[in-house]
């Protein structure tokens, strides 16, 4: 095929002409903020509450730019046994002119006190400012996007899963059916839902409100400022914290244990109101949308649909729940368990401010939840930890 | 009384379009020149695209030092701007715009307005050879080469046109156009749109200039508000080429429904976009490629052209 003449130049000249009627990729960003993906390595937040000192994040920073004092504080024991050590963060400070944003902290974190914002306008004109103190960080908070769904279909997320299974006990090879049943159920569930939310559920369940509601907005603010998804966040607790509010409503003195714990750790406090208040307005808009029901435990959550699922038969003692239920003692799922039994009223009167509406739904899931998954959960990555042994057996 | 005025208004509205329209082109150039690259070129000044850009750098500009060499040779450094700017202001007053619409009607306005193209380049052999800078000889030397190889094709395809028209007036050859002279002339146009670029030191043309090589060539050594005439010398060129070739090749004021005028801007504004097109799809000629493009490419062809245009004249009779 004999070479046109000048068609070479034609070429040439094709080229530039189909980029100048191409759309620009140039990206304002002054003006326009670019649209970060959630999880972008913009800077590290910290959920303060959920931190409970255990240095993993300090230890495994390579750079070691992690900075943490910390001390003790005793309990009185809510039943009266031995007094409990607790540490209390003093200081929590990410030096961000070290940090290499490798993630290994937020990978590491066992307790969700650490997240990926998607911000990265801190550049300051000395370096010694790039070292963020505790409050800064929470700052950065506020501005967590949501994760991302899944995908349509897909396995919902680990740590639903576990959330929904009973926490463990002895019997666990017994439990472990129901319990299997159980979880198999919600996943199908969110599996139909999920063209409309996805498994809402989301790892730590923060903003499933969002998740739940509109989508696609409500991420887009939630990038920048998304109050719904900050509250969810400080709304997760970690595994190992305490029983804040008082589960105790099963017990059987209530009223003598709340005020021990208050003196004893501020934060004990603190995080009994802070549930209350972001509690609220997540109670809010589940009790409008139907099915976003809990935030608080999402820390642990299970799929909402499953919790939906276990709330449903809560009203008839659901199998599984009691199975597993274990007469296990010292644990604050056993107490858990105490507490969903004795049904809505105490849960909401303890626990939860004045945002209890009386409708069954959340406030039937929402203690349960709380208290069954926190054992149950582990972070994807970390070792079977001491009290691993029983949640296996509970899990099979 | 009554003629002085017109002569005045005429003036001063080619003073003033010599002065908007090389603008006109040069922000045309950054924005087309930017979006073919996938950029957005100028977006700040003036707010909306940044449409004050060449302002904002006329006053940036007026601003700078004055550098003049210790080794120039002063008078000739100074004169050099408006050798290269005023020719194109000239040839400017002999171009029609419409049915009646021009500075003056000359008789030999081809020829004027060749001979007036050709002083143009002067401009860059004084500033050049006045420098006193290695870099702006060579660019000098160049701009002359180039200039004595083009001229000639120029020449040569203006011609064709003048003898399909019978005569030299610009006006008289807009007016004798016709639309089939489109594919007749169709290879003359091309050579004379060539080898203007060749003239103005466009790219791919840009020898002279070529920065990878001489730095910036005859206008290494110009600062500030001399080095800005340079630059509206260029744009200038870019519009009288345009406008010529629309003149002899394109049929001027010729087309439908729009008035006469109009049809010559927009000829003349596509032209401009054209030499914009070219300078960012191709890359710079090497010296001896451009010669051998000006003897062997454009000269034989100018030729042809001729040639045709008096056979065809002669059948026609």
């Amino acid at each position: 095929m004999a070479r046109i003449p000048g068609e070479g130049l034609a070429k040439g000249l094709a080229v530039t002409f189909k980029h100048m009627v191409r759309k620009s990729v140039t990206q304002q960003y002054p003006e326009v903020q670019p649209d970060l993906p959630p999880r972008s390595r913009g800077v590290i937040a910290l959920v303060e509450e959920n931190c409970t000192v255990c240095m993993l994040c300090a230890r495994e920073c390579p750079d070691w730019c992690i900075y943490i004092d910390s001390h003790k504080e005793t309990l009185p024991a809510p039943e009266g046994g031995r007094p409990r050590a607790r540490n209390v963060l003093d200081r929590f400070a990410i030096d961000f002119s070290l940090c290499m944003y490798c993630g290994i902290c937020v990978e590491v974190c066992p307790f969700d006190a650490l997240f990926w914002a998607p911000e990265f306008e801190y550049a300051e004109y000395d370096i010694r400012d790039l070292l963020h103190e505790k409050d800064r960080l929470g700052e950065w908070v506020g501005s967590v996007p949501p994760p991302p769904p899944h995908e349509v279909g897909a396995e919902p997320p680990k740590e639903a899963v576990a959330a929904s299974r009973p926490a463990r006990g002895p019997a666990g090879r017994t439990g472990d059916e129901p319990a299997r049943a159980g979880a198999g159920r919600p996943a199908a569930e969110p599996a139909e839902q999920a063209g409309q939310a996805g498994p809402s559920v989301g790892p730590s369940g923060r903003s499933q409100a969002e998740d739940q509601g509109e989508r696609g907005p409500a991420e887009k603010t939630a990038r920048r400022e998304a109050p719904g998804s900050r509250a969810a966040i400080r709304a997760i607790r970690p595994p190992g914290a305490l029983p804040k509010r008082p589960p105790a409503s099963a017990t059987p003195a209530p009223p003598s244990e709340t005020p021990p714990e208050t003196p004893g750790a501020s934060e004990t406090s603190g995080g009994a109101a802070r549930p209350g208040f972001s509690g609220t307005e997540r109670r809010d808009t589940s009790s409008t949308g139907d099915e976003s029901p809990d935030i608080r435990p999402a820390a642990a959550s299970p799929g909402d649909e499953a919790a939906g699922d276990a709330a449903a038969g809560a009203d008839s003692p659901a199998p599984p729940r009691p199975a597993a239920g274990s007469p296990g003692d010292k644990a604050v799922g056993d107490a858990a368990a105490g507490a969903e039994s004795p049904a809505p009223p105490p849960p909401s009167a303890a626990g939860s401010p004045g945002d209890e509406v009386p409708g069954e739904g959340p406030a039937r899931r929402e203690p349960p939840r709380a208290l069954r998954n926190v054992r149950s959960i582990r972070p994807p990555g970390s070792l079977p930890k001491k009290d691993a042994p029983p949640d296996r057996g509970g899990e099979g | 009384m009554a003629e002085v005025l017109d002569v005045a208004l005429r003036l001063i509205v080619i003073v003033v379009v010599f002065l908007a329209l090389p603008l006109v082109v040069g922000q045309m150039e950054h924005k087309a020149m930017a979006h073919m690259q996938s950029r957005l070129g100028p977006m700040y000044a003036g707010g909306f695209h940044g449409w004050a850009q060449l302002i904002a750098d006329g006053v940036k500009f007026v601003q700078k030092e004055d550098v003049i060499p210790a080794a120039a040779d002063r008078r000739v450094f100074a004169l050099a701007p408006a050798v290269a700017l005023v020719p194109y202001l000239v040839v400017l007053v002999v171009i029609p715009v419409g049915p009646g619409l021009f500075g003056v009607d000359l008789d030999a306005g081809l020829f004027f307005v060749l001979a007036v193209m050709g002083v143009g380049v002067l401009g860059a052999i004084m500033a050049g050879w006045a420098s006193g800078n290695k870099y702006s000889v060579l660019g000098g030397m160049r701009a002359a080469a180039q200039l004595v190889s083009y001229e000639l094709p120029l020449v040569l395809a203006a011609s064709s046109v003048a003898m399909a028209a019978g005569t030299l007036s610009l006006n008289g050859i807009v007016e004798q156009w016709r639309w089939w002279w489109l594919p007749w002339q169709a290879v003359g146009a091309v050579v004379f749109f060539v080898a203007g670029l060749a003239e103005l030191r466009r790219p791919p043309f840009d020898m002279p200039i070529a920065e990878s090589e001489i730095i910036m060539g005859p206008m290494t050594e110009y600062t500030g508000l001399r080095f800005a005439l340079f630059m509206l010398a260029e744009y200038a060129g870019i519009v009288v080429l345009s406008a010529l070739t629309t003149v002899l090749f394109l049929g001027g004021w010729h087309g439908p429904l729009l008035p006469g005028p109009v049809w010559t801007l927009l000829k003349v504004l596509a032209l401009a976009f054209v030499v914009i097109w070219v300078r960012v799809s191709y890359p710079r000629l090497r010296e001896d490629q451009l010669q051998k493009l000006a003897w062997v490419g454009l000269v034989p062809l100018a030729l042809l052209q001729l040639a045709l245009t008096g056979v065809v004249k002669l059948i026609a009779a």
